[in-house]
């Protein structure tokens, strides 16, 4: 039905966005409530869910102690009792806190019992660095639970997919797992309003192109995006797929696109090894685009290291526009 | 101790009786023993197929702890929910559970309450409240915190009943989920079964408070510590807990003094503890021997009665095992089945 029903756009902040769609979830459907820490009054660390607390009050938008593993479990057990908690980690570094709660418990509960229950449970994890806060406040731990069955891992890149796959989030009836990137936070964009939802597990291509296929996740798509951009002035071509979901993962669109094109590369800003570039790798290495590939696979991702306080050596450890220019400039022309 | 003789001196007459007896009626009662009876047999039955290779893995038998189990879930409804341990298969009955669909999760089968999936580690039946026990030392805690947060929220008036072990207090999640159950006064009752080792160290060695319940004075909670052997004080004290639960006072939590008889799970050899110190918790302590003559004392059931429950028991297992042998193993094309929830 929602479908349907024309609504306008506006611009919104990602932030902003955010608080919509947990705004729009908590009017529909009084079984959704919000946890986290300092999410009430002080409207949480990066103010996402801003003044929300005065809107539905302190029952629905609870603030907890300092208890990210106490904290994640009592979500799991509201949501296995039939609630549909929103649980927001102040910066997704403290998952690691509450890793039993997600990995041993949420992600399993249901395939244990044998499809007894279910786990309708969305946390939420502020990610990424480029905040000067150093190496305990700015990681990017997606692929970390992009490796457990049972859960559902997203990585919306824009204020239309924050809202758009929250809401859908919200209404899967399993374990979802936000990560937004802190950096998106203030960047605006056209945001439809009321209620639409952005399809979990499907990868979106934001830019076609036909010598090149960028997959990106997260704030990666926009730096992807601003080098095809310069790239396109050298008549160069080059596709960007916005991965979206890291679990369950859309093969098919990176598969299409890459038989296409014939080339890849993927862009993330986690550390590189044994993340999502080696699994989109390794899958089209796998796959039937294998055999169009014209050239070895490029993964920029993060350096093999901690992120770094100083401003320099922050910038330095993440992929970069100019970095992705350079190897995608060097991937067509055939200079690697 | 706490408890009582094993022969209660004072005679009973009204006011004087314990607890249970002015609570419940025999019926009731008769019934609370049958469930011990049902425990323990159905952890010799599980033992005696382990052995027999009829299942593998590993387990962790409750013999020896039965008051427990029946004393907290006797005035539960199935609207009641518990969170229970690896130590879990009396919670499972005590909660209401069929001992046949037990043991055909234990055979791996789909008959089973998980299809096989879960095991004993995972035992639980959903739909007498068992929201499952638990391969995480403390990972149950958080759980029932949540379960009694939604009861709080829907207003449905039940009680979630949170079970765990001594050595299960020193994890962080304990200190977490008690904070967060008193501050939010949910209806969570927290059920320590201490039976004085986690594995092989002792509740000395690992634990700085004396008792267990002691920590509740951290929490603002009651803590109670009751003789874990003695069905009537723990029903007791589960049943003031409840009521505070009910009335919105909060958490309490209560400490059951109890004891393993068996090792730890299947690989133990019993080195830390003396055989004198088992043989006399098997002697002096046992739960049903203690329950039955208190029983027999007060006129509830004769010797007969007691024959004829245990026989009567001795073929369910003996059924519940035969159904388990008998069931279907699951298809591995399924192995991937329940992972995610089915959506049209
Ligand atoms: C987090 C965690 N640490 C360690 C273990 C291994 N382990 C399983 S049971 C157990 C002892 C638990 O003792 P207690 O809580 O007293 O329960 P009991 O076995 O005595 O019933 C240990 C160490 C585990 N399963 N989970
Ligand atoms: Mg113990």
């Amino acid at each position: 039905m929602d479908a349907i029903i024309e609504t306008a756009t506006r611009e919104l902040s990602y932030a902003q966005a955010i608080q919509e769609a947990m705004a729009i979830a908590m009017e529909r459907d009084e079984r959704v409530f919000l946890m986290g820490e300092d999410i009430g009054v002080y409207g949480g660390a990066f103010q996402v869910t801003g003044d929300l607390v005065e809107r539905f009050g302190p029952e629905r938008v609870m603030d907890t102690p300092i208890s990210e593993l106490g904290g994640a479990g009592v979500a799991v057990g509201a949501a296995v009792t039939g609630l549909r908690p929103i649980f927001e980690f102040q910066f997704s570094d403290f998952a690691t806190l509450a890793m039993e709660q997600i990995v041993n418990q949420a992600a399993k509960m249901r395939y244990m019992l044998g499809g007894a229950v279910s786990v309708p449970v969305v946390m939420r994890f502020p990610a990424g660095s480029g905040t000067g806060a150093a190496a305990q406040h700015s990681q990017s731990l997606e692929a970390w639970l992009g490796h457990v069955p049972g859960l559902k891992v997203i990585q919306p890149a824009t204020p239309h997919d924050a809202k758009g796959l929250l809401l859908a989030a919200i209404e899967d009836p399993d374990p979802v797992m936000i990560f937004e990137h802190k950096l998106l936070y203030k960047m605006k964009g056209p945001v439809p309003e009321g209620h639409y939802t952005v399809p979990i597990g499907k990868a979106d291509v934001r830019r076609e192109g036909r010598d090149l296929t960028i997959v990106a996740t997260s704030i990666m798509v926009h730096k992807a995006l601003e080098a095809a951009e310069t790239l396109s002035g050298e008549g160069i071509d080059i596709e960007v797929i916005d991965l979206r979901t890291v679990r369950p993962m859309d093969r098919q669109t990176v598969i299409d696109s890459v038989r296409k094109t014939s080339r890849l590369m993927c862009v993330y800003e986690a550390v590189k090894t044994l993340g999502i570039g080696a699994e989109v790798s390794a899958m089209i290495a796998e796959s039937e685009a294998f055999d169009y590939l014209d050239a070895p696979i490029v993964r920029l991702g993060g350096a093999e290291t901690p992120i770094p306080y100083n401003p320099e050596l922050e910038k330095a450890t993440v992929p970069q526009v100019d970095g992705i220019v350079q190897a995608a400039r060097d991937l067509v022309t055939g200079a690697r | 101790m706490a408890g009582k003789a094993k022969n209660g001196a004072e005679k009973p007459n009204g006011a004087n009786l314990p607890f249970l007896y002015r609570h419940y009626d025999h019926e009731t009662l008769r019934g609370a023993l049958r469930k011990m009876h049902l425990i323990r047999q159905f952890e010799e039955g599980a033992e005696e197929s382990y052995m027999r290779g009829l299942i593998h893995g590993t387990m962790h038998l409750s013999i020896g702890q039965e008051a427990s189990a029946v004393g907290i879930c006797l005035g539960l409804t199935d609207e009641d929910q518990i969170t229970s341990t690896h130590r879990g298969h009396g919670h499972c009955i005590a909660k209401g559970a069929d001992v046949s669909r037990m043991f055909a999760e234990f055979f791996g089968k789909t008959t089973g309450y998980c299809r096989g999936r879960g095991g004993s580690m995972h035992i639980a039946d959903v739909s007498t409240g068992n929201l499952g026990a638990n391969g995480i030392v403390g990972g149950g805690l958080p759980i029932a915190v949540g379960a009694a947060l939604t009861a709080k929220k829907t207003k449905s008036g039940n009680v979630v009943v949170c079970f765990f072990g001594d050595g299960a207090n020193n994890e962080g999640a304990f200190h977490e989920a008690l904070n967060m159950a008193a501050i939010w006064k949910l209806p969570v009752i927290f059920v320590c079964e201490n039976n004085g080792y986690g594995m092989s160290t002792s509740v000395e060695r690992a634990t700085a408070v004396k008792n267990i319940a002691d920590r509740a004075a951290a929490y603002a909670m009651p803590g109670v510590i009751v003789e874990g052997n003695v069905v009537s004080d723990v029903a007791q004290a589960m049943h003031e807990a409840t009521e505070r639960a009910r009335k919105g006072e909060g958490p309490t939590l209560i400490e059951c003094k109890t004891y393993r008889y068996r090792g730890h799970s299947k690989s133990d050899r019993n080195r830390y503890r003396t055989k004198e110190e088992i043989e006399e918790w098997m002697t002096e302590r046992d739960p049903i021997e203690m329950f039955e003559a208190e029983l027999q004392e007060l006129g509830v059931i004769d010797m007969a009665g007691i024959e004829a429950i245990r026989a009567d028991v001795a073929r369910e297992i003996a059924e519940g095992i035969e159904f388990a042998k008998e069931s279907p193993m699951p298809d591995v094309a399924n192995l991937e089945k329940y992972v995610y929830t089915e959506q049209a």
